[in-house]
């Protein structure tokens, strides 16, 4: 299906030895050995410069858009015009400026909850594999109680008690429910590493645990990590789209998300405005296929059995 | 035998840390969520019974009393399936508001579920028996960027262009205003009319996840020593595909789909709310933007719950199917 990367990597050896070979090459283009890896691949390095789009797009939100996303001082529920491309919302403003400033909020939530969840999951998974015995028990069991719970019942009552509403509020739910996948796979990769030679021997040297971690275990598992940081991403996006599309986001905040609430109450569907209902989703969609792109090509590069032969 | 005492035990921790976290999740808000609902339903109505305010504390949190007493009461309450009235629909307790709800969740999301596993476990079979094929490019593909589309939004779209647009569909809600609940043709043709548009809006990416785990699963096991030394036998491709592939390949579909029917219980918050369909996902908003913290609860347990012993009964199955596992677990 894909086009089959240079070298396909296969379990232990062969992924350090391409990685090796990524690293040499890097050295000379100053690139980072993983984004060679992926840039090479067809599709990863479409999702690559998509993404890469969505975020020039978020950086540059305030000066691309033509109007403020919230000055609702236009004729409401306007079709697209000359001077409103998206047209209007029912409150007279302009759908364009937010689909702009909607991919900032998306990227930040992903960003942040990604990079939350991540850690949280990152801390317990490497806690619960390098420890083993009761703490592994203990935090085993709660790993397993995150992955089971259903994820939007509990962000919807969490972000319900809430008494403000803000961003930070919704990332720190999203990552509070998503974190529980990502750990389970980091235990069970830091379980098969922890009793290779070389960590056996940083322990004789007199390494402490933390160090241990830190400098030995941690940087071979950049790639899972790298997995782990795109897939609660995606996630988070998703969840946040989700949440805000049942009015129950940051009200002060403009999102792909609270766009589609806003048509679907605004009576987008009544009065025709297509392209308010079509562009949001369209938008959401097509950041995340750049995700799934992306995941191509580091699902080729840490599981060899999803490989084409 | 280790296997099931371990999963049995699993199940009974896991229902304790959900009943538990139900417990503590409005006691560890700011404000006393107990008291404002009481004092609303006190004010909304003359006729309130203390009995019923007490029922809510339990649930919610009472002002005094130690944590742990209150903690007692809310098993007692829990275990008597006593969860409280419900603030918006008051005098009605919040098991029959869930009791009415889940007819509607169960048929729709049950059957949806039911036909997009047994599409998705077939179109995945179909990809990984012709592997590399054009067939196989376009079944994963297909999925991956049908997979992409916030379903959500597919639903809204589906309104706007069946029920707006080609008035085929009735719009939004479970039944029409001409006909009531009962079993009468009427009702049934009616309600399976505003049904079509969720179902297919839960069907577009339904199979999604099956396609690719069934194919995954499949040209995995494909790849093992005994499907190549079938092919070695010179065994039929067909009869190597179904026996020595499917058959292994589906072990992890079906507990996933064990869960999936558990998971059913708490219907689809995104669809019933787009479609106004009065089904538990909708109910769940309902409480949510109503402050209705009693019956908002319930349902978030109700729906922990049906996951869990799902869970433990996937478990319990894969046991039986799978004598790798309960080897594993015991080694």
């Amino acid at each position: 299906m894909s086009t089959p990367a240079p070298a396909v990597p296969a379990p232990g050896a062969d992924t350090e030895g391409l990685q090796v070979a990524a690293t040499e090459q890097a050295r000379h283009s100053r690139l980072p050995g993983w984004f060679v890896i992926l840039w090479r691949n067809g599709k990863c390095r479409i999702g690559l410069l998509m993404l890469g789009a969505f975020v020039l797009v978020a950086l540059l939100a305030p000066l691309i858009a033509p109007y403020d996303p919230r000055g609702d001082d236009f004729p409401t529920s306007l079709a697209p015009t000359g001077g409103h491309w998206l047209g209007t919302t029912a409150q007279g403003e302009d759908v364009f400026s937010q689909l702009i400033v909607g991919a900032r909020t998306s990227l930040i939530v992903g960003l942040a909850a990604g990079l939350l969840s991540t850690l949280i999951g990152l801390v317990i998974g490497l806690t619960a594999g390098y420890l083993q015995g009761w703490v592994d028990e203990v935090l085993s069991f709660l790993i397993n109680l995150g992955l089971v719970v259903p994820a939007l019942p509990l962000m919807v009552t969490l972000a319900a008690y809430a008494p403000v509403r803000g961003l930070w509020l919704i990332i720190a739910v999203i990552s509070v429910t998503g974190w529980a996948y990502g750990a389970r796979i980091k235990r069970s990769q830091i379980i098969t590493l922890r009793t290779r030679d070389y960590i056996t021997a940083a322990r004789f040297a007199g390494d402490g645990t933390a160090r241990i971690i830190a400098r030995e275990i941690v940087p071979n598992m950049t790639s899972l990590i790298v997995v782990g940081f795109m897939g609660a991403a995606l996630g988070a996006i998703g969840g946040e789209a989700g949440l805000a599309f049942l009015g129950l986001g940051d009200p002060q905040t403009v999102s792909w998300g609270t766009m589609l609430n806003q048509a679907s109450l605004g009576g987008a569907l009544l009065t025709g405005q297509w392209a308010w209902l079509i562009a949001p989703g369209l938008a959401l969609s097509l950041l995340i296929t750049s995700f799934t792109l992306i995941n191509f090509g580091i699902d080729a590069l840490s599981n060899p059995h999803l490989r084409e032969d | 035998m280790a296997y099931f005492a371990r999963r049995f035990l699993f199940f009974i921790g896991t229902l304790w840390a959900a009943v538990t976290l139900n417990f503590l999740i409005p006691r560890l808000q700011p404000g006393d969520p107990a008291e404002a609902i009481v004092s609303r339903l006190a004010g909304q109505s003359e006729s309130i019974d203390p009995a019923q305010l007490q029922a809510i504390r339990i649930m919610l949190g009472t002002p005094d009393g130690n944590l742990f007493e209150q903690y007692l009461q809310y098993l007692g309450a829990v275990v008597q399936g006593d969860f409280g009235v419900s603030y918006t629909y008051f005098p009605y307790s919040v098991t029959h508001m869930i009791g009415q709800a889940l007819p509607w969740t169960v048929i729709l999301v049950g059957v949806t579920q039911i036909i997009s596993f047994i599409v998705g476990t077939l179109l995945g079979t179909w990809a990984a028996y012709r592997r590399n094929s054009r067939v196989d490019s376009v079944i994963t593909l297909g999925s991956t960027f049908l997979g992409t589309l916030p379903f959500f939004w597919l639903a809204l779209l589906l309104i706007y262009v069946f029920a707006i647009t080609l008035r085929w569909f009735p719009e939004r809600g479970g039944y029409g205003g001409g006909s009531s609940p009962g079993w009468s043709w009427i009702f049934i043709s009616d309600a399976f009319q505003h049904s079509v548009l969720p179902a297919v809006a839960l069907l577009i990416t339904g199979p999604i996840g099956w396609i690719i785990g069934m194919r995954n699963n499949m040209v995995q096991s494909l790849g093992e020593d005994h499907a190549r030394l079938a092919v070695a036998r010179g065994l039929p491709r067909r009869r190597i595909a179904l026996t020595y592939g499917a058959r292994i390949a589906i072990l992890p579909n079906v507990t996933g789909f064990a869960i999936a029917l558990g998971s059913v219980l708490g219907g689809t918050v995104l669809v019933e709310t787009v479609f106004n369909y009065p089904g538990m996902g909708r109910l769940l908003l309902e409480s949510v933007s109503s402050r209705d913290y009693p019956l908002m609860q319930a349902i978030f347990l109700f729906t922990t719950v049906g996951v869990l012993v799902a869970n433990f009964l996937a478990d319990l199955l894969y046991g039986f199917l799978d004598p790798r596992v309960r080897k594993a677990e015991t080694a």
